[in-house]
């Protein structure tokens, strides 16, 4: 984008995860509860939505490359200069509830 | 003078690979105020475009003169043991010259935005080789797209309408309906309703599904159980393989869902080598969609000069190349280089958290056109004007056709190719005093 | 204005006649100059050239160094390049790959450090030419420029099928101040087009092309008067169909006599002069004699070799099919990258190799064609760099020709049918000093229409190459004991001293602008640039540029 990395879109669409509704429902998550995502020793915490009607089947994930979405790549490029950044096996769990506003 | 009208034909839109060149800008002052034939990336782009606040030049984040910041940038830079230099995929070739030039004066690594996204696609046509073409060809001849790990619809929206399944041409008069148009990823995207044919993949088996593509192209016998998890049937295959070759011109897009997705070259090579098999039947071509404006002249301006895409060294005074060895991610990471350079890139924001951290603790010069998180943790930064909307030059379009720019008006930073040819002088005259004291 | 002496040197300037003959030099801003009257100043500089010979600065007249072919090669390539020596970054001077294919800045100090002045890429897409200006503008110290591909290309081959000569100048003029390119370009005409409509190829002059409803004949006849007519300073350049076929030196003689007396240039002849069939490789062999006797009989045909040299290199061609074709018989990597409506290309790994059959009789082809042209004034050395061979086995080849014991030497070595099907051994022909100036500068220069290069009379530019004189031909060859340009020292002791931009040349011949309007129209009908942004710029030429003048007629 060229507005600022620091725009309240560019954070909002990189700073969240898709989920699609099924699991959404299975895990009782709703839009804008926060997930803790794990993958090795890395995490993070970020909010979710459901993702668009069949644009994910279950089990899959989808965060826009960014800041978040970086912070859980590793830094074995496996000799490519580029770490896995798509496809990564990851936990995910709910986190407590903590209304922020 | 303040509102004064202009119209810019022909400006070129650096904001994706795209580049395309027939936007129409009506510019009053130092604004886009419309910004015809440009889609909704590209209006963003223009019509959103602020210069950046603040002072030029930055030394550790206060206000400096150019020409303070500039010493003090090559004073990092001549200092440093093992210097990197990154980005670039956001300038001029111009500017990528210059860039260029000053690594192997102060004996850089050199590398740039490709390093994490069509990385491994270099790496794979250095293995296979590539059957590529102009997006004119696609344009004028092709009658099977297929794209593969790419969302074109969110990620290049003028792709379809400009190059590749919507236009009329030579040998496709009637657009469209000439053509068959192929989906493959992991994901239902936006761009799968316009497709004819979507399939949609398990994560990870791109590797696989291209291999036995390869071995029906090739006439093996392949069975339903060697299918097992890849999310497609056989049938599906078998279909897909027919159009490839009864098609008098086929292309395979693919996109970083390939490309950084666990097997990366190997993903890249198969999808090549698939398409260079296919031309013992038909014409049949591969292309990356590559992302950022002038990433494709990166790749041209490193090559020219080096002999290499990325992950150049310079250390020992001549190029040598190495993925995993000298691209930035690998050298941070590991702590091994003392000093940086980044032009037109942000990797405090998404680099992985160990190559932030060891960035974070080096000094580095930072040139931006507006502040990022790597621009506000460098030693040095500078805020420079943006290319295609102030500053002229040349960029690569995805497929290697190199474009001019037409600016739209004037910004008061300076360009990045005017810092850093003051820096390269600086750089050299350091240089100089250091080889006379040490003589 | 300072002037430069080269005394005491013996001079090699076959223009002129001069035959090594002990002569000064003079220079003055950048030219040379009539020996003066100093009154009071003194010479800027005075080089003794006591014992050494002097040239004009060496002229490769087809070689691959710029654009995007180039660059697919070399980020194809890397391991091209791990291995082989290196160009090292010095206080003055830039560093750089070689391998096959050098980056810029290197291509830049090897031809210089060679004491080559002048060298033309032989194949660039006009859509690519901004590129091929990029590349050259980082490519110091020679002057530079390179032909348009135009034997493929659609706007050409619809005016060619209508008969259009006009249309066909204008376009054709055009098309070389869009670009800023030099010359006219065939590369298997028609052929390309074809492979990119579906995979064929075209294998004889007078087989139609598809959709356009013309032939190889008719876009020789075409191309090559309108390059006479538009008064270009170099002829139609010509890569005849069928490269490196067996049996293709009939397509090539067809070629030549479809020219019907007009002037043209045969590029890498070498390739072209095979005799047997396509599919029975026994029959492989030499018709140079044939295609020699026409060269001989013709003035207004010249030719440049092509030589093989034994070891790796990399094929690359605008000559799409050809591509495929070499990716079959060798099995190694292949990129071909096709561009709309004007060109395709090919880039493959290539070994020749002694032992080879096929490789022994290209070397001793490319021999056989130095050796049986006459008139030297009508064969140019080249390598095809890198198709042949890499630009730095020139001393190699000029070895090769001035000592007939060496070249014997060699063909006792590679493979022993090479004997039966080529006269090479029967070839005891050795070139002199005076011979070598004139394939190597003074003919290329003659043929590229370049009237102020490959000589050393008042008026040249004074890019000018000093030899140390010496029985070993190769290292008195390769290494240039100094090398001037524009009347500057850029290479002393095979050092770089000094970097000049060197110039980009280009021609600018005028047209009919009140035909542009139907260029127009065609481009924006097909094309996915702007018509506004496909001309090249004066800020792309390197050093400024060097227009050279078209005659008139």
């Amino acid at each position: 984008m060229n507005e600022s990395k620091f725009s309240k879109e560019y954070l909002e669409e990189t700073g969240v995860v898709q989920i699609c509704p099924e699991d959404m429902i299975r895990l009782g998550l709703v839009a804008g509860d926060l997930v803790c995502i794990r993958a090795e020793q890395r995490s993070i915490e970020i909010p979710c939505v459901a993702a668009k009607e069949k644009e994910l089947p279950s089990g899959l994930l989808f965060m826009a490359y960014g800041d978040w979405s970086s912070r859980l790549m590793g830094s074995d490029t496996h000799g490519t200069g580029m770490p896995n950044s798509k496809g990564t096996d990851v936990y995910l769990s709910k986190v407590c509830p903590i209304k922020k506003d | 003078m303040q509102n004064e009208l202009k119209v810019v034909s022909n400006a070129t839109c650096t904001f994706c690979g795209c580049v395309c060149d027939d936007i129409e800008l009506t510019v009053e002052g130092s604004h886009i105020t419309k910004a015809k034939n440009a889609c909704v990336l590209g209006k963003a782009w223009f019509l959103n475009h602020e210069a950046g606040e603040g002072p030029i030049a930055r030394i550790r984040g206060k206000e400096a003169t150019v020409e303070e910041a500039v010493e003090e940038a090559a004073r990092i830079l001549v200092d440093a043991k093992f210097p990197i230099i990154y980005g670039l995929s956001d300038t001029t070739c111009e500017a990528q010259r210059v860039t260029v030039a000053i690594a192997d004066w102060i004996g850089a690594s050199i590398d740039t935005t490709t390093s994490v996204c069509h990385g491994p696609s270099g790496m794979a046509f250095q293995g296979v080789g590539e059957i590529t073409c102009s997006l004119g060809e696609v344009r004028n001849r092709a009658d099977l797209v297929i794209f593969w790990g790419s969302n074109p619809a969110e990620s290049h929206p003028r792709h379809w309408g400009r190059y590749s399944t919507m236009p009329k041409g030579l040998f496709v008069p009637n657009g469209r309906k000439d053509r068959t148009v192929v989906l493959v990823d992991v994901r239902r995207t936006k761009s799968a309703p316009a497709a004819d044919i979507f399939l949609q993949i398990k994560p990870r088996k791109d590797f696989e599904v291209l291999w036995m593509l390869r071995a029906l192209v090739k006439g093996l016998t392949i069975n339903e159980a060697d299918l097992v998890d890849t999310g497609v049937t056989l049938e599906q295959l078998q279909n897909l393989v027919e159009k490839m070759k009864a098609c008098k011109f086929g292309v395979l897009f693919f996109g970083m869902g390939l490309s950084m997705t666990r097997g990366k070259h190997l993903n890249v090579e198969a999808a090549l080598a698939l398409a260079r098999d296919l031309n013992a039947f038909t014409r049949f071509y591969a292309n990356p969609m590559r992302g950022h404006g002038n990433v494709t002249g990166a790749d041209n301006v490193v090559s020219w000069q080096t002999g290499y895409p990325f992950g150049v060294n310079l250390g020992r005074g001549y190029p040598r190349f190495n993925p995993g060895e000298f691209t930035t991610t690998d050298t941070l990471a590991r702590k091994e280089a003392d000093a940086a350079m980044i032009i037109a890139s942000d990797p405090m924001g998404n680099f992985s958290q160990a190559a932030r951290e060891h960035l974070g603790s080096i000094p580095y010069i930072a040139l931006d056109t507006k502040e990022t998180s790597t621009t506000r943790a460098a030693a040095v930064s500078f805020t420079t004007a943006t290319y295609g909307i102030n500053v002229p030059g040349t960029v690569y379009r995805m497929d290697d056709v190199p474009i001019p720019l037409r600016p739209a008006f004037e910004s008061p930073y300076p360009s990045d190719e005017k810092i850093l040819r003051a820096l390269e002088k600086k750089v050299l005259h350091l240089l100089q005093a250091k080889l006379q004291v040490s003589n | 204005m300072a002037i430069t002496i080269i005394k005491g040197g013996k001079v090699y300037d076959p223009v002129h006649g001069i035959n090594g003959e002990v002569r000064d030099i003079w220079i003055k801003d950048g030219k040379i100059v009539a020996p003066q009257i100093l009154e009071d100043e003194l010479p800027e500089k005075v080089i003794d050239a006591t014992g050494r010979i002097i040239m004009p600065g060496g002229v490769d007249m087809h070689c691959h160094i710029a654009g995007p072919k180039v660059n697919l090669a070399r980020k194809m390539r890397p391991e091209d390049k791990r291995y082989a020596p290196h160009v090292s970054r010095t206080s003055l001077t830039r560093s750089g790959t070689i391998g096959s294919v050098p980056s810029t800045f290197a291509t830049g100090y090897l031809y210089a450090g060679l004491g080559y002045t002048t060298a033309f890429d032989a194949a660039v897409p006009p859509l690519s030419a901004r590129h091929a200006h990029e590349e050259l503008q980082d490519t110091p110290i020679i002057d530079k420029g390179f032909f348009l591909l135009m034997g493929n290309n659609h706007y050409a081959l619809e005016q060619i099928a209508s008969k259009d000569s006009e249309k066909l100048k204008s376009f054709t003029a055009w098309l070389l101040e869009s670009a800023k390119g030099y010359a006219i370009k065939l590369v298997n005409p028609g052929g390309v087009e074809v492979w990119k409509s579906g995979g064929a190829n075209i294998n004889e002059i007078d087989q139609d092309i598809g959709h356009f409803n013309c032939t190889p004949r008719q876009i020789i006849q075409g191309l090559s008067q309108t390059a006479m007519d538009i008064g270009l300073p170099h002829p139609v350049h010509i890569h005849c169909n069928n490269l490196g076929i067996p049996g293709n030196w009939r397509t090539t003689l067809a070629t030549m006599d479809a020219l019907e007396g007009r002037r043209a240039h045969l590029t890498h002849i070498q390739f072209h002069s095979y005799g047997g069939e396509p599919d029975d490789q026994g029959k492989f062999c030499s018709k140079v004699q044939e295609l020699a006797d026409f060269v001989n009989s013709h003035p207004e045909v010249t030719v440049d070799v092509g030589q093989v040299l034994f070891g790796e290199t990399t094929s690359m061609t605008g000559d799409g099919p050809l591509g495929y074709y070499l990716h079959k018989v060798t099995g190694k990597k292949w990129t071909s990258a096709d561009t709309e409506m004007e060109a395709g290309c090919g880039i493959v790994p290539m070994a020749y190799k002694e032992k080879s059959f096929v490789n022994a009789l290209q070397w001793a082809i490319g021999l056989e064609w130095y050796l049986l042209v006459k008139d030297p004034w009508q064969i140019a050395m080249s390598t095809d760099h890198p198709n042949g061979g890499s630009f730095l086995a020139y001393p190699e080849i000029i070895q090769l020709l001035m000592d007939r014991t060496y070249r014997q030497e060699i063909l006792k070595r590679v493979h022993p049918r090479v004997l039966e099907r080529s006269c090479l051994k029967d070839l005891d022909r050795e070139y002199t000093l005076n011979e070598i100036a004139i394939i190597t500068r003074a003919g290329p220069a003659r043929m590229l229409g370049l009237i102020n290069k490959g000589h050393l009379g008042v008026g040249a530019d004074a890019d000018i190459t000093i030899y140390n004189e010496s029985s070993n031909i190769l290292a008195m060859f390769e290494l240039p004991y100094m090398v001037i340009k524009y009347g500057k020292v850029v290479v002393e002791k095979s050092e770089i001293r000094l970097q000049v931009p060197g110039n980009t040349l280009h021609v600018s011949p005028s047209f009919d602008p009140g035909l542009v309007g139907g260029i127009r129209k065609w481009f924006e009908s097909y094309y996915t640039i702007q018509f506004e942004n496909y001309p090249v710029t004066e800020e792309y030429l390197s050093g400024g540029g060097t227009m050279i003048p078209c005659s008139k007629k």
